[in-house]
């Protein structure tokens, strides 16, 4: 096995040029490779993998798959039940549930893309100065986010959204400032330890530039957990945004956001139009769920160094 | 050790004060001011002079600094936050109130979330690869996935649909009738308690894997000794300590939850304050809710981290 790909850490590579098991054939580059052993060793990581697939897919094409406009009214068929003309029923201006809930499911994908990326580029920024130059810079900056971690989310959240107002892009804007500094400690703990590897040393002392060592041989060996951090974002971001919109300080209403319709059309009719409150919970919580299994099935193949005692007793 | 929490304490001294800088300042820029509200609901004539009158009668036609100056003046020297704007009574006295409240949800929800997570979490470990294992690892992540509001909608909908039965909202003293007062923390406390608990009970099955393979564990086994005591007096004690950790970095994760919760369940505590004083814009309780829970918080975690010295006696503080 020469052709091993250079992403690969270190020890599998070396492990896989002297012993090459039938599994670890690569097949079709590190990519196929991920697939590969996602479907055929991590079962309920393949299933997270497809819940996800499904909700890029209904949330891209919401358009076609929604039999209407998130807003389209129906005076007439005011807090109707769940029939076969409106499968979840609709709300109580006559809206059809279902419309919104794919209709949401854009809206989610849309924050939790944005708010990921954004969040992962400040990580990155942060966490990999903090911990290659380290010293002072590293003491201060690790002090701030430490006296940023101290206060609650969500409290910091209902007071930024109150002064900046509710809207998608002040949720997008505070969301990733807030995962963006509480990530940069997990780069920074990448970049501390891949900073001891000694073709780091071997790179500086033939005076390559920083900026260069930086892009070349520090970010390409903490992709791994940086791919994790972003996928498991995308599930983080999704329950913080639903939880805002549920206390009314997130995507304003007739916007069709999961938890908003928890907060004004399910709570004040709910007694009513039981459907409204129960509806979109399930939504949150299958996408949450695939996409977290998703992402614990990516940690262990991609960066074993984060998996926590997975093995077995017998210490595999 | 005494050295280590002096010098600990010191540390915060200056996040506080930049902290309370930041909120001092960030609050003030609420759009649309409190004395356009005041003057709309309270049917003031809205010309100049009352406008003025009310801004002074407010203090807020002082230099911002010099407010940020009297203000942090007198929480360091007398322990005052200000006058609420709206009451015109002491800010403490505001949240004096609401934080037992608030404090009490947080102690119940915390303790379910122990009481359900530690046992599963030990449970799977021990049983790795089984039924139970692969229940309790289901259990978390839907735990973690099923989001505390709505579960809190549904426990306040579905019995009220069935049964006609709904949770309490008022709140009996502690002191007169501790059973319903409990009572009234329950259905919100086991939601927050689950969602909490999902994380927990993951740390707690990791560390135990982890401790279960340790050569003392072995040696245990090959004494004789019966499954509860190994699994118990050895390995759990141990796999404890990286559990606390985690219960720390959660303590902001559970006060934010009690916002929502006491929303749900109409719990006059200190989130329901924060959210109403938002919408009135009266600062004072907002600045003065910001530094009490970041000032909790960050006690909490010097307690936890002072907790290792007393459960491991391999951390020394000393250098």
């Amino acid at each position: 096995m020469v052709s091993v790909s250079t992403t690969n850490n270190d020890d599998s590579a070396v492990h896989e040029k002297i012993a090459p098991e039938p599994q670890a054939i690569q097949r079709g580059g590190p990519i196929g490779n991920f697939f590969y052993r996602l479907f055929t060793e991590k079962y309920m990581g393949a299933f997270g993998f497809i819940i996800f697939i499904i909700l890029l897919f209904v949330g891209i094409f919401a358009q076609y798959i929604a039999p209407e406009g998130y807003n389209t009214i129906h005076p007439i068929d005011r807090l109707q039940a769940p029939s076969a003309n409106y499968w979840l029923g609709t709300d109580q201006l006559g809206r059809d549930v279902f419309s919104r809930i794919v209709h949401g499911a854009q809206f989610s994908i849309i924050i939790a893309f944005s708010v990921s990326a954004i969040s992962i580029v400040i990580s990155v920024a942060l966490g990999v100065t903090s911990g290659y130059f380290g010293g002072r810079f590293d003491m201060w900056s690790q002090r701030s986010v430490d006296a940023w971690m101290s206060f609650p989310d969500l409290i910091i959240l209902i007071v930024v959204i109150s002064v900046l107002g509710p809207g998608m892009w002040q949720v997008i804007f505070v969301l990733s400032l807030l995962y963006g500094i509480a990530g940069s400690r997990i780069v920074r703990g990448a970049v501390v330890s891949v900073k001891e590897n000694v073709y780091i040393t071997a790179s500086q002392s033939i005076g390559t530039s920083t900026f260069r060592i930086l892009t070349r041989h520090i970010l390409p060996n903490v992709m791994a957990p940086i791919i994790v951090l972003f996928t498991t974002r995308l599930a983080a971001v999704i329950i913080a945004e639903s939880g805002l919109s549920f206390l009314g300080l997130g995507v304003p209403p007739p916007e069709p956001s999961w938890g908003g319709m928890l907060s004004l059309d399910g709570r004040s009719y709910m007694f009513l139009a039981p459907w409204l409150a129960i509806v979109p919970g399930p939504a949150i919580t299958i996408v949450v769920y695939g996409i977290n299994m998703f992402g614990d099935a990516m940690r262990d193949l991609l960066d074993p160094r984060l998996r926590g005692g997975g093995g077995r007793y017998s210490g595999k | 050790m005494k050295a280590y929490a002096l010098r600990r304490l010191l540390a915060l001294i200056p996040t506080l004060l930049i902290a309370s800088v930041i909120v001092f300042f960030v609050i003030r820029l609420i759009p649309g001011s409190v004395i356009d509200l005041m003057l709309s609901e309270n049917d003031f004539s809205n010309d100049a002079t009352s406008r003025e009158q009310l801004i002074a009668a407010l203090g807020l036609d002082t230099p911002l600094i010099y407010q940020y100056f009297k203000w942090i003046f007198g929480i360091i020297v007398h322990a005052d936050f200000g006058r609420t704007l709206w009451q015109d009574t002491p800010v403490i006295d505001e949240i004096w109130a609401r934080l037992p409240i608030t404090f009490e949800l947080g102690v119940v929800s915390m303790l379910f979330a122990l009481i359900v997570s530690i046992p599963i979490g030990v449970y799977s470990a021990i049983r790795q690869e089984t039924i139970g294992d692969y229940a309790g690892r289901t259990f978390s992540i839907l735990a973690l996935a099923i989001p505390s509001f709505w579960l809190g909608t549904l426990v306040v909908l579905l019995p009220s649909l069935w049964w006609g039965w709904s949770p309490p909202i008022t709140i009996v003293p502690f002191t007169e009738a501790p059973w319903e007062n409990i009572k009234t923390y329950i259905a919100p406390g086991m939601i927050l308690g689950l969602s909490l608990s999902a994380v927990t009970m993951r740390m707690t099955r990791t560390m135990m894997l982890e401790v279960l393979r340790q050569d003392y564990i072995r040696t245990a086994w090959a004494k004789g000794l019966t499954e509860k005591i190994v699994v118990l007096r050895h390995a759990l004690k141990n796999a404890l300590i990286p559990v606390i950790t985690i219960i720390g970095l959660q303590i902001p994760v559970l006060i934010g939850g009690t916002v929502i919760m006491e929303q749900i369940f109409v719990i006059p505590g200190m989130g329901q304050l924060l959210l109403e004083s938002v919408s009135t814009r009266d600062y004072p309780i907002i600045t003065g809710i910001f530094l009490i829970v970041g000032t909790g918080v960050a006690l909490i975690n010097l307690l936890i981290d002072l907790c290792y010295g007393f459960l491991d006696p391999k951390v020394r503080f000393d250098k």
